[in-house]
């Protein structure tokens, strides 16, 4: 290993080098601000190295090409972003508080293997760091029932659907007797003697255990026990980084193995973004718990991606990752709004908590209309160019009917985005009594506005983001 | 540059209107009227500099090409011709009106009031001048969110279940049109290799008749939900019914326009074969739509919705004219979306101004009105004369000319369309006997217009008076236009 792939490896090093300098900050004196301080500037230095490390293939197991700095980039930012809610989150409370920031490093240096592997070792290493680190993480408020439910829940799902992605590798394995992703490629092409019957079960294995991580239906169950128990940040986290290391890798897995070359997978594909679309967006209408509509609602709008990945001959790819972003940006703000509104015991996850928000706390209720309206895909804002941008990828690759599905479940989708939206501006009973609004916290209002101005940028001028994402991705598919 | 200028105006009024709110409810008021009038002075400037010179004798008038997102060949294309001309006036004109009519009616979240119907126009506005059909689409939803607010936020009892309805409606078939958008780009680069949205560049691709027809269905859908065609219509009697008086001059007047605009403008140019083989379909639907919404209109009680059926059987009457294949008739139905946008708006006034007097939208509420507010009675009665059709008002000409255009083309059409002529007649003098004569059986005493409601009304008075007798400087103006779609006009 020379010196330029040491140097290439710097996003990967940096995040873990916080964790353990966090770690040793903890057991030398525990101090809530120097930890967070700490994080922020390790997730910080990783950013900004992902735009200078050089490229190229560092390891056997790791590309850190153009694509992989772009998720990389991407995952720290939102990282970042959560670490800035939980620590508004976790400033009043008595539990101990440090040890949350090294396992959202963890956590988040897990989702970053995710998004540069290129063999399905570090897929697995990756995946398990994500899943390690995300139990301690959703169970971290462990004197309260709900988030201790929801993180066991987690582990034994989790551990199953880790079961499944291993039993595939291992048919995959056994199968061509390789593990790199371009490997499997040149055996898959070439047909040197593989069979595909057990190529093909294996490949739908490892799509269970992703479609696990991501949450398509039929494999979503855990999604809204597990959003609704977690902490809101956590939430927040398993929404933007967790699902986003793991779709990059399945856009790698896709295009790199040659797995687009299967009529029979694009077809399970085309199913389960159906299915997820579908339910998604039907389960949320009968929801009246904040969290559990986005639950739902990410449900459908992993479906919506999927529908970008089965294009990605054209211009899917690249939808994806302009998709992950305006989704990263609308998802985070969303949940910042809950996180600054929860205070209590619980979380504020109850539609009627929400009631009359406008008129209390116009700005917020704004933010979270403008992040609601993002998801329902409305000009102006960075979900709408989104949204289109599928449309348009589905559309250059003729696949018209998951674009109709895709166009029908989303105007199902505005009805409980709506529903949300006008709880806001619902004038509260004269006489029935309010609660009382939390406190404001200063840096998560900043990181909220920074937010909101992202997703009406994207969603007013998208050509320089359009440009920076041609730039990483145009080369690697 | 103007044109920019005039999309930059509004939106720079909505974002200053809504913070000022805070400070105090008159400032954010004063500004939006500001901005407004500023844009419409700008456009009667354009419009007299153009007169004056007598320059723009075909062609656009005024135009603005830059690039917006080249990755996927988008512009910021804006373009005025004397179609859009005479419509954005209107819109200008009516947007004033809206501003300030609001200005007593609205006391709560003033500031958030204003920036929404400030967007709303500058959506308005922006699907009128667009000349990129992403620009189109990004305009045309624009609309829907603040529209959505406003009813949704300052409207009545059932606003919720009015607001969503409309969204619905609109949304789904907006994202239909998006799709045909979509397909007509694809199409167009497989046809060309170039990816480009541009209105001009689209107009020529070439498209078997299959897909052609399948691609225009998308656009039908959006501009015939909008607009609204039976039997898309239910959402705009909902709508209105709820909606305080400005939402309703916007929803049913100008939103109308901008439908009908964009069928004349887009549709027609785009499909010109597909759109003839469904003219027989549509012109049907729209001589149900013009005897159904009579009947309809003729036993509602409640006010506003007696107005949006009498709107909808204009509008049957405007998709005869576009459909009919005749130009004549073509130009009558733009004379009829501005006398209609002034005449149902001006209704709508007179509605809420009586709502605000006598607390209730049900006409067995008014009636004997005459004795105790003759001059807002007598306006009552002009533009329910004015809906009618009475000679010498713009609503005549409108209908006049599409009767006679289509009558050269679908005969029997046109013979049962003029029935529709007679059963407007029978609701509008119900809603006058209703409302101002007759006893005066609820004892109501209460004051006359108001010197702002007499402004507002005296214009639009005048306006269609004007329209009436001299609409010969529209015509010009559509003349004018012809030239950018030559297949259309002749």
């Amino acid at each position: 290993m020379n010196s330029t792939q040491v140097l290439s490896l710097l996003p990967l090093i940096i995040v873990a080098g916080a964790s353990v300098v966090a770690l040793l900050a903890i057991a030398i004196r525990r101090n809530h601000a120097l930890v967070f301080a700490l994080t922020l500037a390790g997730l910080l230095a990783s950013f900004i190295s992902a735009f200078f490390a050089p490229r190229g293939p560092a390891t056997q197991l790791l590309s850190m090409d153009q694509y992989a700095m772009f998720f990389m980039g991407l995952l720290t930012a939102a990282s970042f972003f959560v670490a800035i809610f939980a620590y508004g989150y976790l400033a009043h409370r008595k539990s101990r508080k440090e040890e949350f920031y090294v396992l959202l490093l963890v956590a988040t240096l897990g989702s970053m293997v995710l998004a540069a592997s290129s063999h399905f070792a570090s897929l697995f290493l990756g995946l398990e760091i994500l899943s390690a680190s995300l139990y301690g993480l959703i169970a971290y408020l462990r004197e309260n029932p709900l988030p201790l439910e929801a993180g066991i829940k987690y582990l034994i799902l989790a551990g199953s659907s880790s079961a499944f992605l291993a039993f595939g590798i291992a048919l995959v394995y056994a199968d061509l007797g390789t593990l790199d992703f371009a490997g499997v490629a040149r055996m898959v092409a070439g047909q040197h003697g593989a069979s595909l019957d057990l190529l093909i079960p294996g490949a739908v294995l490892i799509l269970a255990g992703i479609g696990f991580k991501l949450a398509l239906a039929p494999f979503h169950m855990w999604t809204p026990d597990i959003y609704e128990g977690a902490p809101a940040p956590v939430t927040a986290f398993v929404a933007t980084v967790s699902k986003g290391g793991m779709f990059a890798l399945l856009l790698r897995l896709f295009s790199q193995s040659g797995a687009d070359r299967f009529p029979h997978l694009i077809v399970v594909l085309s199913i389960l973004a159906i299915a997820s679309m579908v339910t998604g967006n039907l389960l949320a209408l009968f929801s009246n718990n904040v969290k559990r509509i986005l639950a739902y609602s990410s449900i459908a709008h992993m479906g919506y991606v999927l529908v970008a990945l089965e294009a990605s001959r054209g211009l899917g790819a690249k939808a994806v990752a302009f998709y992950l972003t305006a989704y990263f940006a609308t998802i985070l703000g969303a949940f910042g709004v809950v996180t600054m509104l929860s205070s209590g015991e619980r979380d504020c996850d109850q539609l009627e908590n929400y009631c009359g928000l406008f008129w209390r706390r116009p700005v917020l209720a704004m933010v979270f209309t403008a992040m609601l309206l993002s998801l329902a895909g409305i000009p102006l804002t960075a979900g709408f160019i989104a949204k289109f941008y599928i449309v348009a990828a589905g559309a250059g690759t003729h696949i018209w009917a998951l674009i109709l599905i895709l166009v029908i479940t989303s105007a199902i989708g505005l009805f409980y985005y709506l529903r949300v939206a006008a709880t806001l501006f619902r004038r509260p009973a004269p006489d029935g009594q309010t609660t009382p609004l939390p406190k404001i916290a200063p840096a998560t209002s900043l990181v909220l506005a920074l937010l909101t101005v992202i997703v009406i940028w994207l969603g007013v001028f998208p050509a320089p983001l359009l440009r920076l994402i041609q730039f990483a991705i145009g080369n690697v598919f | 540059m103007i044109l920019a200028l005039l999309l930059a105006i509004v939106i720079g009024g909505a974002l200053l209107a809504w913070p000022l709110g805070r400070a105090h409810p008159r400032v954010s008021r004063s500004v939006a009227l500001i901005a407004v009038c500023l844009d419409l002075a700008l456009m009667l400037f354009v419009t007299a500099r153009d007169f004056a010179s007598g320059s723009a004798a075909s062609g656009w008038r005024e135009q603005l090409n830059c690039s917006w997102m080249p990755q996927f060949g988008i512009r910021f294309h804006l373009g005025l011709d004397g179609l859009s001309l005479v419509l954005v006036l209107l819109t200008l004109l009516l947007g004033v009106v809206a501003v300030l009519i609001s200005w007593r009616d609205i006391t709560t979240a003033v500031g958030f009031y204003y920036f929404n119907l400030l967007l709303i126009l500058a959506g308005i506005l922006g699907v009128l001048l667009s000349l990129d059909l992403f620009l189109f689409y990004f305009s045309w939803e624009l609309m829907l969110v603040p529209m959505y607010f406003l009813i949704s936020v300052w409207g009545g009892e059932r606003r919720v279940y009015a607001a969503i309805k409309f969204f619905l409606f609109t949304q789904l078939s907006g994202l239909l049109m998006l799709i045909s958008i979509l397909a007509l780009y694809f199409a167009h680069y497989g046809a060309t290799g170039v990816y480009t949205f541009e209105y001009q560049a689209l107009i020529g691709t070439p498209l078997s008749a299959h897909a052609a027809l399948w691609i225009m269905l998308g656009f039908l859908a959006a501009f015939t939900v909008k607009l609204p065609m039976f039997p898309f219509h239910t959402w705009l009697p909902d709508a209105c019914a709820e909606a305080s008086t400005a939402t309703n001059l916007v929803l049913g007047s100008l939103m109308a326009a901008t439908a009908a605009y964009a069928i004349i403008r887009f549709l027609l140019p785009l499909f010109p074969d597909a759109s003839r083989e469904a003219a027989p379909v549509i012109i049907v639907l729209a001589v149900i739509g013009i005897l159904y919404s009579a009947i309809l209109a003729f036993s509602q009680t409640n006010l506003m919705r007696l107005i949006a059926y009498a709107s909808i059987g204009h509008l049957g009457f405007v998709l005869l004219g576009i459909f009919s294949g005749s130009a004549l008739a073509l130009r009558g139905a733009v004379m009829t979306i501005i006398a209609h946008g002034i005449s149902i708006g001006a209704l709508f006034l007179v509605a809420g101004a009586l709502e605000k007097r006598t607390h209730s939208r049900e006409i067995g509420a008014m009636g004997g009105l005459w004795d105790t507010a003759p001059r807002l009675s007598g306006a009552g009665l002009f533009f329910a004369l004015a809906a009618l059709g009475l000679p010498g008002l713009g609503d005549f000409i409108g209908e006049f000319l599409i009767l006679i255009g289509t009558f050269r083309t679908h005969m029997i059409a046109a013979i049962i369309a003029s029935c529709g002529v007679l059963a407007a007649t029978f609701y509008a003098l119900r809603f006058v006997q209703a409302a101002f004569q007759g006893p005066n059986p609820h004892k109501w005493r209460f004051s006359d217009m108001t010197p702002r409601e007499g402004l507002v009304l005296g214009v639009m008075m005048a306006l269609l008076l004007w329209l009436g007798l001299n609409p010969q400087p529209v015509f010009q103006a559509l003349a004018q236009a012809a030239s950018n779609a030559p297949g259309l006009w002749r």
